[in-house]
């Protein structure tokens, strides 16, 4: 693997997303997983929305605020599980080896895990969405155009963290594991993923406006309680997420060459 | 065996230019632990060289720094003509590798694995490719079952149609009759070295297992704490040690015994 490469043969995209799509279909607990969680989700958080929308103005004023939240916070976490998990799977399997030696650049095998997390993202959304429309009335397509705008820079920050916690974890192992399920965490309070960001004190509001997602989600609000999309919300956020993603891709071909000079391509284990 | 055919190249720069690998001056550093020290050694195309040493020689540290796996602290690597790692791409296509510290994905057939390794390596009428190794390697039986679920001689003859799947000019093997009964080992044995007469490739294998080394090797580098030892055909470091085998003069060398003192 040629770290620095910028070429791109579709093939061996193609030969990676195969791989990762044989593996959903090898197990139907996996497939189903998918699904699992998102559909708890938006059941809890749209009864919940429901009782609310009952009693409050505002909330009944801003419908679907809530269960848009959890449909686009689910997307951006969502989006970096089904990076990272594909990513997991050749450590689990211990096949980091074979394609690092292989053609394949580092390029290539992050757009895999890109069009992986897409497939993934699609297994567990879809039927959420849905269950939203039936159960509590809330449209999420009817959202239109702003949708795709939310959507690409949702997932282009999900991308830009799956890359990074992948490349800290070629870099030490699946001891370091954990933060692939946990650092989009961080990330929920100050993307003001449930109230708006003038709810934070001042100095954490400021960083709340350095991370593309915060501004996805005040744009959502925009959307469903002004009826007015924040365009300039929109495009301030794809200029952070460009930024994001070159900074995570930089960190990962750092952290891949230190692997190299620790050796730790070989020993893909704890 | 053939030993009057295949003779060592008589320096480390030697011939570099047609050499398979070249390693000059290459040197690991861990920390503070030196995995190997200023070795320099090139394989001449067509010919299989074996990599003894005992735990800690720096055998699987050499290999995995000629593969691009392991960022050397110092020195230069050339593999088929080509700088690693900046011309990786130039060679990688053109070797593969079978080394115990990978496995193929477990829940995937046999098959699939072929099939998605097959398309890195963007094989040519891959179908057949993988019909012909499996009938070589005798994998038909199993070759819709899941990897996972095989023997571990199945497993090894799995790893060894990857490693062959992109037809390599070189590949490099890191013990690969480890774990294996003596008639597959055997078996195994008589695969590659058909495979590097039919293909004229040029192997490179660390091994523990010196019978396997003397019937397979033309030239055998020894190891010991990152440093080589002695290089030559087996014939000739026997000859020098005055030893019927090499398992023996791998105890003189593991256990200290110079040539002199053996002689």
């Amino acid at each position: 693997m040629n770290d620095l490469s910028l070429r791109i043969a579709p093939h061996r995209i193609g030969a990676m997303v195969l791989r990762y799509w044989y593996l959903l279909l090898s197990s139907w607990p996996r497939l189903l997983e998918l699904m699992y969680w998102p559909t708890l989700q938006i059941i809890t958080w749209g009864f919940l929305q429901t009782y609310i929308a009952s009693n409050a103005g505002f909330f009944a004023r801003a419908g679907g605020t809530l269960i848009g939240a959890v449909i686009l916070w689910d997307i951006l976490f969502r989006g970096q599980l089904g990076f990272s998990i594909s990513f997991l799977e050749e450590m689990w399997a211990r096949n980091i080896g074979n394609l690092m030696m292989s053609p394949l650049t580092p390029l290539e095998f992050l757009l895999s895990l890109m069009a992986m997390s897409l497939v993934r993202l699609a297994i567990g959304i879809i039927p959420m969405t849905l269950i939203a429309v039936w159960f509590f009335d809330f449209n999420f397509y009817s959202l239109g155009l702003p949708l795709v705008a939310f959507f690409c820079n949702l997932i282009f920050t999900s991308w830009a963290v799956g890359i990074f916690v992948s490349g800290l974890v070629l870099r030490n192992g699946l001891g370091a594991e954990s933060i692939v399920w946990t650092l989009m965490f961080a990330l929920m309070p100050l993307a003001c993923v449930y109230y708006p960001v003038q709810v934070l004190p001042h100095w954490l509001q400021l960083i709340a406006w350095s991370l593309p997602p915060t501004y996805v989600f005040e744009g959502m609000r925009a959307l469903l309680t002004d009826h007015v999309f924040r365009i300039d919300l929109m495009l301030t956020a794809l200029g952070l997420n460009a930024a994001l993603l070159l900074a995570s891709f930089a960190a990962f071909i750092a952290l891949l060459r230190s692997a190299r000079r620790a050796g730790s391509l070989l020993s893909s284990g704890e | 065996m053939t030993h009057d055919d295949a003779a060592p190249i008589a320096s480390p720069d030697a011939g570099s230019a047609s050499a398979a690998i070249a390693v000059a001056r290459l040197t690991k550093i861990y920390k503070t632990a030196t995995a190997v020290d200023g070795i320099s050694f090139a394989i001449r195309r067509g010919s299989i060289t074996g990599l003894l040493g005992g735990n800690g020689a720096g055998k699987t540290t050499t290999i995995a720094m000629i593969m691009g796996l392991v960022e050397p602290t110092s020195g230069t690597v050339e593999v088929l003509g080509h700088t690693m790692p900046d011309e990786a791409a130039a060679v990688l296509g053109r070797m593969n590798f079978e080394s115990p510290y990978v496995d193929m994905p477990m829940r995937l057939t046999v098959r699939q694995n072929l099939t998605i390794f097959g398309r890195l390596y963007a094989v040519d009428h891959l179908k057949e490719r993988i019909a012909e190794l499996a009938a070589q390697l005798d994998l038909t039986d199993f070759i819709d079952r899941a990897s996972g679920k095989l023997s571990a001689g199945q497993k090894t003859r799995v790893a060894l149609a990857k490693a062959l799947i992109n037809d390599p000019e070189l590949l490099l093997l890191d013990e690969p009759t480890a774990s294996l009964d003596p008639d597959t080992a055997d078996w195994v044995r008589g695969h590659l070295e058909r495979y590097r007469r039919r293909r004229g490739a040029t192997i490179l294998l660390a091994s523990h297992n010196m019978l396997e080394v003397e019937r397979l090797c033309d030239r055998v580098v020894i190891m010991k704490r990152g440093r080589i030892e002695d290089d030559d055909s087996p014939a000739q470091i026997m000859a020098r040690y005055n030893r019927a085998t090499l398992e023996e003069v791998f105890l003189d060398v593991a256990r200290g015994r110079d040539r002199e003192a053996a002689q």
